[in-house]
């Protein structure tokens, strides 16, 4: 099995004009990298080719999916798997429902104070199954969901689960779509502190349990333990949504600021299924009012009796709007 | 016919390294995940190495790099530089006995693994956890019987052949 052009052409010459292809081969990859880093030129490419792709990474994740379904239909009889499917879903929907009506119900009593008019949230979520996850440790941090742009899934979507939130939709294609999770290099989220109000803004760090807030004031008053909100800055994320709990708070490299880590609320190494938020009622309003600073509610309760004979007529009149599930 | 079925051994072999390289693995078993592409190619370089020729490395390379997201050029570096150093020792890797051979091939996908870091750096990424490295071991370890099963895969197709 001799190769034949070894024996004609010199072994040198054959040697330099290989090595001169190696050269150029190596500078056009270099300069592929550069244009990828810097330029964003190539996102459209990129968005193209994953149209074609997204069939061959359905083909890769069949086995794993043929497995889990495997497993399941040889743990129990397949009629109560389902149930059970069916079950932790609506369980999922109830859970946001039920926080959401939290959080409507809190603004409620705020307005009401306030003597305003009542304003319900518009808010549709829509359920979606995570398909593929992806986290190496120079990959972004993504994952991929069955929605797509024929479901109606719009880039800047935020997505949640039943805890917290998980992170943005950054890419559609017809048929699924990619998200970015808060945990990724290069995602941060506007939010506050639950207990003081204090505005921050919380960065992904790579890691997937850890979010770094960098550049507090060290006179700033955070403790571990304290609970971050979305603040509902820039729009992009509705607020009073829960993102992570401080972790430990201690200096930064300068020293001139302190530096908090927090972990997120979202199960974002576990959840299979998450609720991809739709129609804002207010995308770019006015930042929610800072919360008083002051002793907890809990602990001058004595002292406002008023609140909650007046919270059970409020639920019916704060139902969250149409909620459609995605097929999944 | 012996062309057509080499043919579809070759270009089912890349194919089903793609899926492999994007098929999703339980956290812990992640950083075993050997690089399938090159493995394969390396067998293709050694045994029949007018079908590999570099422009095809880089192509392949391109292709990967769309379809695992990452940074466009980067694994068609790495299969180029592992190509090139392939074909230049192809002689004698060729005639080395296995475990010759697959020491060689632990020493490419580690000369790889420094290359990936190197790209990485110079891009101003972070340093990768430890765990990086099972990857080049893992793939020495596949070696053997990835050689083994090809050469079985053609040797059944030669004789179906004759």
């Amino acid at each position: 099995m001799a190769i034949p052009a070894n024996n004609t052409a010199p072994l040198f010459g054959e040697g330099a004009s290989s090595t001169l292809r190696l050269v150029v081969y190596l500078v056009i990859a270099i300069a592929l990298m550069i244009a990828d880093r810097r330029g964003d030129w190539l996102e459209h490419l990129r968005a193209g080719a994953s149209v074609i792709a997204e069939p061959i990474w359905r083909l890769a994740a069949a086995p794993s999916e043929f497995a889990r379904d495997a497993r399941v239909a040889l743990a129990d009889r397949h009629a109560l798997s389902e149930q059970n499917a069916e079950l932790s879903r609506q369980l999922l929907l109830a859970q946001t429902r039920l926080r959401r009506v939290e959080a409507v119900q809190e603004q409620n009593q705020r307005l009401q104070e306030l003597l305003s008019v009542q304003k319900t949230l518009g808010l549709s979520v829509q359920l979606a199954r995570v398909i593929d996850v992806d986290f190496g440790p120079y990959k972004r941090h993504t994952i991929m969901l069955d929605l797509g742009s024929d479901n109606g899934a719009k880039v800047g979507q935020p997505v949640i689960d039943a805890r917290g939130l998980v992170g943005q939709i950054v890419e559609v294609r017809p048929h699924s779509c990619t998200v970015l999770l808060i945990s990724d290099k290069s995602h941060a989220v506007p939010v506050r502190i639950e207990r003081t109000g204090m505005r921050t803004i919380a960065r992904g760090t790579g890691t997937l349990d850890t979010l770094e807030l960098p550049n507090i004031p060290t006179s700033a008053d955070v403790k571990p333990g304290d609970k971050l909100l979305t603040s509902g800055l820039g729009g992009r994320f509705p607020a009073d949504f829960p993102v992570g709990v401080i972790r430990s708070v201690g200096n930064d490299a300068t020293g001139m600021f302190a530096a908090a880590k927090a972990t997120p609320d979202a199960a974002l190494d576990r959840s299979a299924e998450v609720l991809v938020l739709h129609e804002l009622a207010n995308p770019v309003g006015p930042p929610a009012p800072a919360e008083e600073i002051g002793p907890p509610v809990s602990l001058k309760g004595s002292d406002e009796p008023a609140p909650p004979p007046a919270q059970p007529a409020s639920p019916p009149a704060v139902q969250p709007n149409p909620t459609n599930q995605g097929e999944p | 016919m012996r062309i057509r079925g080499l043919n579809w051994l070759f270009w089912g072999g890349i194919a089903a390294c793609f899926v492999f390289q994007l098929a999703p693995l339980p956290a812990v078993l992640l950083p075993f995940k050997p690089y399938w592409l090159a493995l394969v190619l390396i067998y293709w370089m050694i045994e029949l190495p007018e079908r590999v020729p570099l422009g095809l490395c880089f192509v392949l390379g391109l292709l990967a790099d769309l379809l695992g997201g990452e940074m466009l050029g980067e694994q068609a570096l790495r299969l180029c530089i592992l190509c090139f150093i392939v074909l230049r020792f192809r002689s004698r890797l060729r005639f080395f006995p296995m475990w010759q051979q697959t020491l060689a091939v632990f020493a490419l996908l580690l000369n790889d693994r420094v290359v990936y870091l190197m790209v990485h750096a110079i891009a101003g990424d972070p340093p990768p956890p430890l765990d990086f490295w099972l990857a080049p071991v893992a793939g020495m370890l596949a070696w053997p019987w990835l050689f083994l099963l090809f050469d079985d895969l053609r040797a059944r197709l030669r004789a179906g052949d004759a």
